[in-house]
């Protein structure tokens, strides 16, 4: 039950801020940031009971909804769910945060936006049902779209409608692999369901697998986003406001990875098995190029996007490395870039409102003006870049150490990903905070609701930098859950 | 013999045709707008109510012209709903508009009848009636404001075409009754498909493909859509195309038109090409109703995927898809078309997109309407249009319709593009609220449309219900 609230808190709250604008314009503020203290409340109890032994799933929730197909809204919760949740309701109070001072025009509209994207993620990470995870993917679209395509910046109705059409078509292909998977799941069983369990073990013939395979993957390899289904990304991430450009980064690219983990290697386990060269090669390529193109870019916000693309890289490397611990080093390595990615485009928002461009060249020498400020942007480039001691370092380390024991030479290239990201973050910091300072600007460093905002993500950083081991305990249990692993290994011969 | 059974499975029939002949009486008395509305209005809820008695007594062959089945019935419940909803519409459009509104109502009646038969037809003879009934009487609605050239050249170029696609339904059924010596539907399972019963089965599967505006049989679509008063585009974009699509059906089941390769390859080449033309063609449009001409010119293509697959799936399935993505469409367009009456000035139609910048700021309650049809239309979940989607996804996949399958996709990211964009366009700081049109307020109009909105989410988020009562409807 309180699973359905989780998203409900979420849906009720953005209804609840759409009507208070009419009363009071600063109220949806709060009600935003009270739905999501609310979320986080609901959530509290799952972090105790899941460090006893409770086995993979710590809830579950199932009622029926459209008899006639199987279809049921079954929601489940397992560490998985649990920490990308959190990550969730986290980053939508920074989202709320970095929305303060900058969403000034319908300020009602906005967090009604805000609050139902993040219900849709939320329903997209706990959805055990195909089916509803499917509609919960395609919802919490829309509102991401009005949220970039009303409040973004110069090109956002460009960039809105590509984000909105490199993601609904992905999203229809993924539907129709769905379809076809429940209906050759009928046609041996005489059965219509879109039950995750009742589905994980469904015998397919190799080719038709792999096709299936794909219909997921790439809906999947679009979000996360893979090279060269990227082109989406850089646009939206920068033409989107602040808060939505937190929400895309920190929480949305997560879904793909999610979805990879939940349903492509746990349904596919074969299929994976033979696409994971290719795979883990894509991944070597987006860390690569997407690294490259980051060094390139004279925008701060296009180049914290490609970052994004270099360290989702990594991710796909882990995931499909084909053992615990390259799947571990991925998860941790989407909650560390969740955060600081988050942080690092609250940064190129804070510029942005006080500075009016995102363009390096026009930066230079802002040390000076706001001392506190360049000093978190430092903080959080060289956390991204995978300073040891911060969570960067824990999820990219566990990746490579994971994936060198599958292929040693994948992995080899994909560490020279190590030296692209220093490369590109620290270029950030010397164009804009270093060198000369042009003239004399009169803007104001960060505020205290700014500095506590940062402040949490600083902190969650380090923790997860020097003892990321509860975090692991948590994941650790459903990623090895039987059934559905969700680690493909060939079998014993 | 007629015997009394025969008659209740056809009360809902009889009762429209009553009203129709009491509106006219009505009329030739003396002209009020009001008692003519409140008589048609009275007139298709009474139709409405006796649908579930008839439904007792199911399936019942009523003459060698007319099954009234379950799947009959559900069709003609839809056709007389979708009547209504585009009669409320009218009055405030007509009222306002026209000189002499009553008729009107009597032409929606008599068309809707033309609906019904076509439905439950099962012979040639029945199918031809029903289609001319419908067709004349659509003749004269999107020509009724007499006065406006653009709905004259629509109604003289949708007679034209119209009575080119019955010469070619009429050549097509003498060639089948020259092979089979029979006009029952039925007939055509056992007879071997000869050539001269291929030819002229193309031949009305082209006539049909007129009505349904198939791709390369459209090109009046846009134009006519555009002319016609919008309530009446509604009427002809549901009804018209539903009642056509419904017989098709039954005459693709019960005639084992899965049975000739070469049929199965027409369709198909038709669906695909519709769903990518009508796409295309969409993308470039900034007339709002000539942008949902060709969307549904699409849709159609769409759904000729379930009559494809109808060949290899079992048919209740197909009809339970075919009645599913017809309702969720029937909603849809509905609701679509009704924001354009609502929002349309006394003097002319709101249909240019420039009509409809920062709609959202100047009219929230209508705009929400369009933007939501708009996204069911896109088939985007918790709207109506998904789950019709899904069961499109559902049917081809059962046929295994990969190529076709693949096209949908295609076809629905384009489709995409076009109605979001008008999304874009309504959420766009509006500019110049002044010179925007004012709707009047018409209050069953706007009754209307609130109803529409929850069906369309109603469909959309808990469809069970509406399935539950589809699954009944079996196709025999």
């Amino acid at each position: 039950m309180s699973l359905a609230l989780l998203i409900l808190v979420l849906v009720a709250g953005g209804m609840l801020a759409l009507l208070a604008d009419r009363r009071d314009s600063a109220l949806p503020r709060w009600i935003a940031l009270i739905a999501l203290i609310v979320d986080g409340a609901l959530l509290a109890p799952y972090f105790a009971a899941a460090t006893s032994e409770n086995g993979a799933w710590l809830d579950n929730l199932r009622w029926a909804w459209i008899p006639r197909f199987g279809i049921g809204f079954h929601l489940a919760l397992d560490g998985l769910s649990l920490l990308l949740v959190a990550l969730t309701v986290l980053l939508g109070l920074m989202a709320v945060a970095a929305s303060w001072s900058e969403i000034k025009e319908r300020i009602g509209l906005f967090h009604a936006n805000l609050l139902w994207t993040l219900a849709g993620v939320l329903g997209v990470f706990l959805a055990l049902d195909l089916f509803l995870f499917f509609v919960f993917w395609e919802v919490m679209i829309v509102p991401m779209y009005f949220l970039i395509a009303l409040w973004g910046h110069e090109n956002r109705a460009y960039a809105a409608i590509k984000f909105f059409l490199f993601t609904q078509v992905s999203g229809l292909l993924m539907l129709l692999a769905m379809v076809v998977l429940v209906l050759l799941h009928h046609a041996k069983t005489a059965i219509y369901t879109f039950d995750y369990f009742a589905l994980l073990g469904t015998k397919l013939d190799p080719d038709a697998a792999l096709w299936l395979m794909l219909g997921f993957f790439i809906a999947f390899a679009v979000k996360l986003p893979a090279v060269p289904l990227h082109t989406w990304l850089p646009d939206a991430h920068t033409q989107a406001p602040t808060g939505g450009s937190v929400i895309l980064a920190g929480v949305l690219l997560k879904t793909g990875a999610y979805g990879l983990l939940r349903f492509v290697i746990p349904l596919f386990p074969s299929a994976t098995l033979d696409f994971a060269p290719t795979a883990m090669a894509l991944g070597v390529f987006s860390i690569l190029y997407g690294g490259m193109l980051a060094f390139a870019q004279s925008d701060l916000k296009r180049l914290v996007a490609y970052s994004s693309i270099s360290h989702m890289g990594f991710v796909l490397v882990g995931l499909y490395a084909r053992n615990a611990l390259a799947v571990q080093g991925a998860v941790m390595t989407l909650l560390a870039h969740g955060l600081s990615a988050a942080a690092l485009f609250m940064v190129a928002g804070a510029l942005q409102e006080r500075l009016h461009t995102r363009e390096m060249g026009r930066m230079g020498g802002l040390w000076s003006d706001v001392p506190r400020l360049a000093a978190i942007a430092l903080f959080f480039s060289v956390a991204a870049l995978g300073l040891p001691g911060l969570g960067n370092f824990v999820g990219e380390f566990l990746v490579l150490a994971g994936a060198f024991r599958a292929t040693p030479t994948i992995t080899a290239l994909a560490a020279l990903g190590l030296i692209v990201a220093p490369v590109y973050s620290l270029i950030l910091i010397q164009r804009a905070f270093h060198g000369e300072r042009m003239k004399p600007r009169r803007i104001h460093d960060m505020g205290a609701r700014e500095i506590t905002a940062m402040i949490c993500l600083i902190a969650a950083t380090l923790a997860m930098g020097l003892y990321p081991q509860p975090l692991i305990e948590i994941a650790d249990a459903a990623i090895s859950a039987k059934p559905g692993p969700m680690v493909a290994e060939r079998s014993a011969p | 013999m007629i015997s009394a059974v025969d008659l209740i499975a056809l009360l809902p029939l009889l009762i429209l045709t009553g009203t129709a002949i009491l509106a006219m009486l009505a009329i030739a008395i003396r002209r009020n707008h009001r008692l003519v509305f409140l008589l048609t209005v009275a007139g298709l809820l009474g139709a409405l109510a006796l649908v579930p008695m008839a439904a007792n007594m199911t399936p019942r062959t009523v003459t060698p012209l007319l099954l009234v089945d379950r799947y009959a019935l559900v069709f003609t419940a839809l056709a007389l709903a979708a009547g209504l909803v585009v009669v409320c519409l009218c009055r405030s459009y007509f009222g306002v508009r026209a000189d002499q509104p009553e008729e009107v109502y009597l032409l929606i009646l008599t068309a809707l009848l033309g609906a019904g038969v076509l439905a439950a037809g099962r012979h040639f003879a029945s199918f031809f009636l029903g289609l001319e009934t419908l067709s004349v009487s659509l003749f004269a609605l999107i020509a009724y404001p007499y006065r406006d050239e653009r709905a004259l050249e629509a109604g003289i170029k949708y007679l034209v075409l119209s009575g080119a696609a019955s010469g070619f339904l009429v050549f097509g059924m003498a060639l089948v009754y020259a092979d089979t010596g029979t006009l029952e539907f039925s007939a055509l399972i056992s007879a071997s498909s000869t050539l001269t019963i291929i030819i002229g089965t193309i031949l009305i599967v082209a006539a049909v493909s007129f009505k349904l505006s198939l791709v390369p049989f459209h090109l009046w679509t846009a134009d006519v859509y555009q002319g016609a008063p919008a309530p009446v585009t509604a009427f002809l974009a549901t009804v018209s195309k539903g009642a056509v699509f419904v017989l098709l059906l039954r005459y693709a089941v019960a005639g084992g038109l899965g049975q000739a390769p070469a049929l199965v390859n027409v369709l198909s080449l038709l669906a695909a090409l519709s769903m990518l033309a009508g796409n295309l063609l969409a993308l470039r449009q900034d007339n709002l109703k000539r942008l949902l001409a060709y969307s549904s010119i699409a849709h159609m293509g769409y759904l000729l995927i379930v009559l494809v697959a109808g060949s290899k799936v079992s048919g209740s399935f197909a009809a339970e898809a075919l009645l599913f993505y017809l309702a969720a469409y029937f909603v849809t367009t509905l609701a679509a078309f009704g924001t354009i009456t609502v929002l349309s000035p006394s003097d002319r139609e709101a249909e240019s997109l420039d009509d409809y910048a920062g709609l959202f700021h100047s009219h929230p309650w209508p705009a929400t309407v369009l933007a939501s049809a708009l996204l069911s239309l896109a088939g985007i979940p918790l709207t109506a249009g998904f789950v019709g989607k899904f069961y499109l996804f559902a049917a081809g996949g059962l046929g295994e319709l990969w190529t076709l399958l693949a096209l949908l996709v295609v076809g629905s990211g384009l489709g995409l593009y076009y109605y979001v964009r008008v999304i874009f366009q309504m959420a766009k700081p509006s500019l110049d609220i002044a010179g925007k049109p004012t709707a009047p307020a018409p209050l069953e109009a706007h009754l209307v449309l609130v109803v529409l909105l929850v069906l369309l989410f109603g469909l959309g988020v808990y469809p069970g219900g509406v399935i539950d009562l589809l699954t009944m409807a079996a196709l025999r």
